[in-house]
């Protein structure tokens, strides 16, 4: 991978949606959606991450592979099996669609870690930590091989092209999942490489973004000091380590996630009650590497929902509404009422407040069950 | 020195008569002894060592100091410093011995580093409108953080920027001179440093904004003193003198300073080479233990070492050992008094050591159990940014400080005849200079500086100095070769 240019600042649209009782919805609106912000793409990328897609695997790593070659494909398979026993493999369905040019090889895997290397000698003993060695292994060691998404019951679908083209490419209408995010991108500098587009994912994280992470130099050098490395070229990789880092391994909350990476001013935190102001000044004390500075409006997903966010001035667009059991946000309100037309309450995100919009307990325990 | 003396004066005084009022101001000013009043200002130019002082008091302006240029033929191997030194040693066959920091011209890294800016893709953001956060909490934090667990945060130092005054001792400054720094420190919301010569006790009522320093000579240490501070540090060395003690003689150790440090009026203050109870990290670790059980681990503990060659590994031992705070002092660093040969010969840059030991705690995974203060030549808020981006929590300034209190850099500080009052114990002399007013320039020099990287952040589109700590995506480097740039860990402007 050409290092010349380690990240690409880029402008965006974003847009996520979420049926709280887990009721389930084909990509279809999430497209709608999405390809009404037209305007603030152009063509050089577009990307889904979708959830509760995979009701067949639902306790398999799924990967979404892109390959530049047959080679890259064998390293990587050959990799892949002496670490995980691969349960699928297939090809990662697709249809011919104009302005989607020479796509790459795209591969999807089902896999199960090797239960003796997930414990053995010097091992991390955890399967997600042996997973996400994995998916930093392809990404830094092999050649032409880039992992689009890693999660369990999640995938990612992205490309060379705008939003709209790219998801009728990879056939999102015939998935279905309870929650979508989606992307297109404006960036104004690109090798122009299927693996730069949104979403950015570790494991069952997904992250899209609209904006710049001014602070990428320091949040990537914090991040590496976990043992995470940042080859992706572009700044909102950061941000799906840092929820990965912050909210599997540390155990954060939402919530307090956002708090450390869009955390309140100082002269807000002067002013809390306790023990809220002792809880802020400890996250800031401890997380300061963590912030996100600059521009950017973010919706991260993971198993349990989605969550919107923006930077501390809120230097990036971003809106939200709920109807029933449903939560959209986008950059655009637009988009929103795109695919729902009279929702019960709309509003703009406040800067750095997260809107978290989880699955209800039942219905998470009810998806958990059935897997 | 006898008469016999061949040293030329290496400046001349030059008084214009027909302005001179005859005041007599700068004979009584100066404190070199340089300037006489016989039916007129006359000087002994040998005396004089540009201070500066005497053209300041002047009403009339009427007095000039120029450098004696000819005093030795030109000759660009054999330097009229060169030359100077040996002379002075053959007819005294002392070692030389100076005051201030390296003043030699080798490369300033710092100038070959610059600072990247917004442009479109991200917007710059204005410090006048918009929050700009400098606040800074020094000390050790943990790798996460648990709720549910309440993670304990040890004790920490909660500076309102991220510069604070380095260490400099009562004796070999004023009592005047701590006391301004003890009060801006109080005034800006930041730190003053005792050094190694005990706090007096007037100064007590700061103990929130000063940290007390424990060195080899153990002046001044007792109990009080070591829980009236906001951090204990344990000095190991200072960038103009690595592996080498102090030396306050006993002309500098009146009835004050003798009642802080502990010791007998006019006898000498000798500060050993090495701590005589750290021969190694593990007698370190005990004395950094053993203050925190007499602190009742209730302050941050510091220690301050010189950069040396190998400083890289020595800062994760000590990080190790349990230090909360890494104290690094480049060799460009000042010193009250200093064998002019180890100033100018030994220890490292602090920019190349910084980058080497932020990138080695780094690696290590232990970057978050200690904060990083560096000092050593810190000039302007440019130098300030340039060391927080290269991964620096704080950066410390003492010469910086000093000129703001009036210092000219005469580098004559062991000599006890300071001008302006600052570096020395003269009762005559420590009284010229005015706390108050050196109070006023040291809060006004950290509130310039302040606005200045207030601005700096803001056109690097970012809000909060934690976004700019360790951020080397955020500089470049102009005219260095390719292995600097890989130890500085920033690529090369253009790239």
């Amino acid at each position: 991978m050409d290092q010349v240019f380690p990240r690409i600042p880029s402008g965006c649209a974003i847009s996520g949606m979420i049926d709280r009782s887990g009721g389930r919805m084909t990509g279809e609106a999430i497209i709608a959606s999405i390809a009404l912000m037209h305007e603030r793409s152009n063509g050089l990328g577009g990307g889904f991450a979708g959830y509760g897609i995979y009701p067949d695997f639902p306790e398999h790593y799924a990967f979404h592979l892109i390959y530049d070659s047959e080679t890259a494909r064998a390293n990587t398979e050959a990799f892949l099996a002496s670490r995980f026993a691969i349960d699928a493999s297939e090809p990662i369905p697709t249809r011919p669609v104009a302005g989607i040019l020479d796509p790459p090889i795209l591969w999807r895997y089902f896999l199960a870690p090797k239960e003796e290397l997930v414990h053995g000698k010097d091992r991390p003993a955890d399967a997600d930590d042996f997973t996400l060695r994995a998916v930093m292994h392809i990404n830094h060691s092999i050649a032409g091989a880039y992992v689009a998404s890693s999660g369990k019951n999640m995938g990612a679908f992205k490309g060379v092209g705008y939003p709209e083209d790219i998801g009728r490419f990879y056939r999102l209408e015939t998935y279905a999942g309870y929650s979508w995010t989606a992307h297109g991108r404006f960036p104004t500098n690109t090798p122009g490489w299927w693996g730069g587009a949104h979403p950015f994912t570790i494991l069952d994280w997904s992250v899209v973004h609209n904006g710049e992470i001014s602070s990428y130099g320091i949040n990537r050098r914090y991040l590496e000091m976990f043992g995470y490395t940042c080859d992706l070229q572009t700044d909102t990789e950061v941000v799906a380590y840092l929820f990965d880092l912050l909210g599997r391994r540390h155990g954060l909350k939402f919530q307090e996630i956002c708090l450390a990476l869009a955390a309140p001013f100082w002269k807000d935190i002067d002013r809390m009650p306790e023990p809220a102001r002792q809880k802020l000044t400890a996250i800031r004390m401890v997380y300061g590497s963590a912030l996100l500075n600059g521009p950017f409006s973010i919706i991260v997903g993971n198993r349990r929902g989605i969550t919107g966010f923006n930077d501390r001035i809120k230097l990036r667009p971003m809106m939200a509404a709920r109807k029933g059991d449903m939560v959209y946000m986008a950059s655009e309100e637009s988009a929103i009422i795109e695919v729902c037309s009279s929702p019960d309450e709309v509003w703009a995100a406040r800067g750095g407040e997260p809107i978290v919009a989880e699955l209800y307990d039942n219905a998470a325990r009810k998806i958990a069950r059935a897997s | 020195m006898g008469v016999a003396s061949q040293l030329p004066p290496e400046f001349i005084v030059r008084v214009d008569r027909e302005r001179c009022i005859r005041c007599k101001r700068c004979v009584v000013n100066c404190g070199f002894g340089a300037l006489d009043f016989r039916n007129g200002v006359v000087s002994d130019d040998t005396k004089c060592v540009a201070c500066q002082r005497c053209t300041v008091v002047c009403p009339e302006r009427a007095i000039t100091i120029e450098e004696n240029r000819l005093a030795y033929k030109a000759n660009a191997y054999w330097t009229p410093l060169a030359r100077k030194n040996i002379l002075k040693q053959a007819e005294t066959g002392g070692m030389l011995l100076t005051g201030m920091g390296n003043d030699n011209p080798y490369p300033v890294y710092w100038d070959h580093l610059l600072i990247d800016a917004c442009q479109v893709t991200n917007p710059s953001i204005d410090p006048l409108r918009e929050p700009m956060e400098l606040r800074t909490y020094l000390g050790r934090k943990p790798d996460a953080l648990s709720f549910d667990l309440a993670t304990m945060i040890g004790p920490q130092i909660k500076l309102d920027t991220p510069i604070v005054f380095a260490p400099m001792s009562f004796g070999s400054i004023s009592l005047n001179a701590h006391l301004a720094l003890a009060r801006a420190a109080q005034a800006a919301g930041t730190v003053m440093n005792t050094g190694e010569g005990g706090l007096h006790k007037d100064l007590y009522s700061y103990g929130d904004h000063i940290i007390v320093q424990v060195a080899s000579g153990r002046f001044g240490v007792h109990s009080a003193y070591l829980n009236q501070g906001v951090a204990v540090e344990i000095k190991i060395g200072q960038g103009a003198k690595p592996g080498i003690g102090g030396h306050l003689p006993g002309e500098k150790v009146p009835l004050e300073i003798s009642e802080t440090r502990m010791v007998p009026q006019g006898t000498d203050c000798l500060s050993p080479a090495p701590h005589h109870d750290i021969y190694s990290i593990e007698d370190l670790s005990q004395l950094i233990y053993a203050i925190k059980e007499a602190t009742g681990y209730s302050k941050p503990v510091s220690v301050k070492i010189a950069a040396v060659h190998n400083v890289a590994a020595i800062a994760s031992g000590i990080v190790r050992a349990g230090a909360d705070i890494l104290y690094i002092d480049g060799f460009r660093g000042g010193t009250g008094a200093a064998p002019t040969i180890i100033r100018d010969h030994v220890g490292i840059p602090i920019e190349l050591a910084l980058a080497a030991v932020d990138d080695r705690l780094r690696q290590e995974g232990i970057r978050n159990q200690a904060s990083i203060i560096v000092s050593g030549g810190i000039r302007h808020s440019g130098d300030v940014a340039k060391a927080i981006a290269l991964g620096a929590d704080a950066v410390a300034i003492g010469t910086a400080a000093l000129v703001a209190m009036g210092c000219r850099i005469c580098q004559k500080c062991y000599t006890n005849n300071c001008s302006w009052g600052i570096a020395t114990q003269r009762p005559e002399l420590v009284k010229r200079l005015d706390p108050d007013e050196a109070t006023e320039h040291l809060v006004n020099l950290l509130r310039a500086w302040s606005l200045e990287l207030k601005e700096i952040l803001g056109s690097l589109g970012v809000n909060a100095i934690e976004s700019l700590r360790g951020s080397r995506e955020r500089l470049r480097g102009v005219g260095l070769d390719a292995q600097t740039l890989e130890i500085l860990g920033v690529k090369s402007a253009g790239r």
